[in-house]
């Protein structure tokens, strides 16, 4: 059987050190972040060189064994979860900035370096990569072209898909494609935008061109107080209505705001209902002139209390607590399970108020700490996963929670991907006719469906068994499908 | 019959007797891409704004809609496109503006026609209605092809809706004018765009430099002190001629070609009138030179060249593609056209 097979004939091809496959040193690969997830693979290779990610992938291609790419495993929907009867590909290893043109503003980086490595080597010349993922610090740009990630700041300066400009790709097969350009744009279809979000399932990436960016002369942080949620909800609208697109405008709710401050003590307001941290960064002028009409705003929709970030300290201070807000939760609860919807920002209290119901119906508690100003909402339901059952729950609340996105014009995930996590509201959001439409484009690519197989993008038959159990505005989706 | 349902009646029958279709807006950028023809499919009469809540910075509306008319909404509420899209005239459509890719000065500080597209509904070549991307700022469930669709010339799909991110227009702009020759004008270009200047268009000719400032009516003004330069009357009105090629440069029968390099690329030695936009990023050249001379000399800094407008359009009028390259894209095209028959040839003979 070539499955099995594949073990030796990966190590007739790449040094012995590079493939790992006693079950004790596969342990550590058995997850990403999501660890509700767990699967062993057969094998872990971990490549050295291009020639060796090359090799292996044409062994697995003519073996017909699966290839799940992972970069450092910090995603938060199973994107990198092993497959048990495939490889999981680490790239680990690639983790050299290989040039940064200044003149250009662009770095070519390796796959496998960290999100905050680019933005301290490209310091020296006064440039950044904007993209911040709250894992920055551990997560691989490869990885984040595979989520197309975002974080605090793609208010302003977009996500992955909008600070890139070329990948180096290698297909299943091991063919060699440039997508995108040194240049602006490239000749052809947009196959950057296609690739960037694609969650490892059309081909492997071996390089990154990514954009840099000026770093901003001044930065400085408004933290506002609301006695309601809905008048922090308000004040998010009125801002951008206003003509201001902050750096940042993050929204942290009263539960989270006590887990906080028990936690590291950082300021806040500890009787606020819901505070708002909204960034400005520019020129000085500029920035002075902003927090102006920022203040402004947030008093006439009603803040309690303001305060402007005095310097480069107090600006770290105040976003201190929102960057511990995660591990705060961690002290509160066993187990926290982190959900990723969007909508569009005109339904957020609505939103917030109907997932206060949900808690109490599921009898778990949320705490809500979420990117505000573009809507993309991180509710995180605190359970205890050995409690018998309570998983099950969690996990449907949270199902409950991404379908009411959906209802109200959003999506099921903003930033964190669909991997396995979010798979079955796919079904959710998207039709047969669009779904089919995905497993198409990936037929494109990778024929015999070898790479990260099984994620992102369900089966037609999956999503006619969910259906099966879940009838969503009283219409079975899928209607025209036999049921399994 | 609704109009939506109408169009994918007309793609279906058009499918099954592989008839090719020629997708048609308001026809104003009939003059760029290769030769195509087909029967008409007319967006014509599938115009109008869906939803505008000025509040969302979303814009959701019908592929036929006029670009002035959107353009003209949008600055009732104090918002604009942030591309910048050329217009190329009066009857530009918004659909034509996403499929056709194309940017204005704006695009290397604020984005792309792709940056600000956040879905699009379209009918595929099978004549199925898709809805792909959303209305909100992020949103990574399924792969990213609204984006995809955009700049591929109406050949993968019928643009049918879609939904826009806007942005508040600046406070405040302002344009200064220095005399210098290409050379430095590159140079200074990719210097300020270094350094946190609120730059929002930087372009070249006839031995000046026009760079534009836009923002906070503060930070403009001390950007401008620290640029230097004279200030130009009538703005407005230069960055619209730029942008929809009306200034003496565009005129004349000789071939335009549009050259897309990095940015800081030093001038190029090709002996023809040359106009830098996007701060060097995007050059215009009238120039009756052979494609493959500019091709080569474009290649060897890592950026592409296209037959804007006038030569033949029969022949390759983009950067051809790597074999590998263009089989990819044959497969991509097969998946959403499988019988071949949207706007076949116009990007690609083999597409």
């Amino acid at each position: 059987m070539s499955v099995k097979s594949i073990i030796p004939q990966l190590l007739a091809q790449l040094p012995a050190h590079c493939v790992l496959s006693h079950k004790e040193e596969l342990r550590p690969y058995e997850c990403d972040a999501l660890s509700a997830y767990r699967e062993l693979p057969l094998a872990v290779v971990i490549p050295e060189t291009g020639e060796q990610i090359r090799t292996t992938l044409q062994v697995c291609s003519e073996n017909g064994v699966p290839v799940v790419a992972r970069g450092s495993g910090t995603g938060l929907s199973g994107g990198a979860l092993p497959h048990a009867q495939g490889i999981l590909l680490s790239l680990a290893k690639f983790n050299r900035i290989i040039e940064i043109d200044q003149h250009n503003r662009t770095a070519r980086v390796q796959p496998g370096v960290t999100n905050l490595a680019i933005s301290k080597a490209a310091a020296a010349y006064g440039l950044y990569y904007a993209p911040d993922p709250s894992s920055q610090i551990a997560c691989s740009i490869g990885g984040n072209v595979a989520e197309n990630a975002g974080g605090v700041h793609c208010l302003k300066y977009g996500l992955t898909t909008h600070n890139i400009q070329a990948l180096e790709v290698l297909t299943i097969d091991g063919e060699h494609l440039t997508i995108g350009s040194q240049a602006l744009d490239a000749p052809g279809y947009d196959l950057l935008a296609l690739l960037t979000g694609s969650e490892g399932l059309l081909c492997i990436t071996t390089e990154v061109t990514v954009k840099l960016l000026p770093c901003p002369e001044v930065a400085q942080v408004v933290m506002a107080s609301f006695d309601t949620v809905d008048a922090a909800g308000a004040a998010v609208t009125a801002t951008i209505a206003s003509g201001i697109i902050p750096a940042g405008l993050e929204l942290l709710d009263q539960p989270a705001i006590k887990a906080v401050e028990q936690f590291i003590n950082t300021g806040y307001p500890k009787d606020a209902v819901a505070i708002l941290l909204c960034e400005l960064d520019g020129t000085q002028a500029d920035v002075t002139a902003q927090i102006e009409r920022v203040n402004q705003v947030f008093t006439e929709a009603g803040a309690t209390s303001q305060q402007v970030s005095r310097d480069e300290q107090e600006r770290q201070r105040f976003w201190a607590g929102r960057k511990a807000a995660f591990p705060a939760m961690g002290r509160l609860s066993p187990d926290y399970y982190c959900m990723d919807g969007t909508i569009p920002r005109k339904h957020l209290a609505h939103v917030l108020n109907r997932i206060n119901t949900l808690s109490e119906e599921y009898q778990l508690p949320i705490c809500n700490v979420f990117h505000a100003g573009d809507g993309n909402l991180h509710p995180l339901i605190l359970y205890d996963a050995n409690k018998p059952g309570e998983l099950e729950r969690t996990e449907e609340l949270g199902g409950k929670i991404l379908e009411l996105c959906v209802d109200v014009g959003g999506t099921i995930t903003g930033e964190h991907g669909v991997g396995m996590e979010k798979i079955n509201q796919m079904c959710v959001q998207f039709n047969s006719a669009e779904l089919q439409q995905f497993h198409d484009i990936k037929h494109a690519f990778d024929p015999d469906n070898l790479l990260n197989p099984g994620k992102a993008i369900p089966t037609l038959h999956r999503c006619a068994e969910f259906g099966a159990m879940h009838v969503h505005h009283g219409e079975l989706p899928h209607p025209e499908l036999e049921r399994f | 019959m609704t109009i939506q349902q109408d169009l994918q009646q007309q793609v279906q029958s058009a499918a099954a007797s592989r008839t090719p279709l020629a997708i048609r807006g308001g026809n104003s950028k009939a003059f760029y891409g290769r030769t195509t023809s087909g029967d008409t499919l007319s967006l014509d009469g599938h115009q109008g704004i869906i939803d505008y809540t000025p509040s969302e910075l979303v814009i959701s509306v019908r592929a036929g809609t006029p670009l002035s008319e959107l353009e003209a909404t949008l600055a009732e509420e104090g918002q604009m496109l942030p591309f910048e899209p050329p217009h190329y005239g009066e009857t530009a459509t918004i659909g034509g503006s996403i499929a056709s890719g194309l940017s204005g000065p704006r695009r290397p500080y604020t984005g792309a026609v792709r940056d600000f597209v956040l879905g699009i509904n379209c009918i595929n070549g099978k004549g199925e209605y898709l809805r792909l991307g959303g209305q909100v700022m992020k949103n990574v469930a399924g792969y990213d092809l609204s984006r995809t669709l955009t700049g591929s010339l109406g050949t993968l799909a019928v643009l049918l809706d879609a939904h826009l991110k806007v942005l508040p227009r600046p406070q405040l702009e302002t344009t200064l004018v220095q005399h210098c020759t290409a050379a430095t004008a590159v140079e200074l270009f990719n210097q300020w765009a270094g350094q946190p200047l609120p730059l929002s268009g930087a372009c070249h000719m006839d031995d000046t430099l026009h760079v534009r400032l836009s923002g906070m009516a503060e930070g403009v003004q001390a950007a401008a002190s620290t640029i230097g330069g004279d200030s130009l009357d009538n703005a407005a009105q230069f960055w619209d001629q730029l942008r929809e090629q009306q200034l003496p440069f565009f005129s004349g029968e000789t071939p335009l070609w549009r050259l897309s390099v990095p940015a800081a690329t030093p001038p190029l030695a090709l002996d023809s009138a040359t106009l830098l936009d996007w701060g060097g990023a995007q050059r215009w050249l009238k120039t009756g030179l052979p494609a493959d001379v500019i091709r080569t000399s474009v290649a060897a800094v890592g950026g592409h060249a296209t037959l804007f407008r006038g030569g033949d359009r029969d022949s390759a009028v983009f950067q051809p593609l790597l074999p590998a390259m263009l089989a990819l894209h044959q497969r991509l095209k097969h998946t959403l056209d499988p019988a071949g028959i949207f706007n076949p040839g116009r990007m690609y003979p083999e597409l």
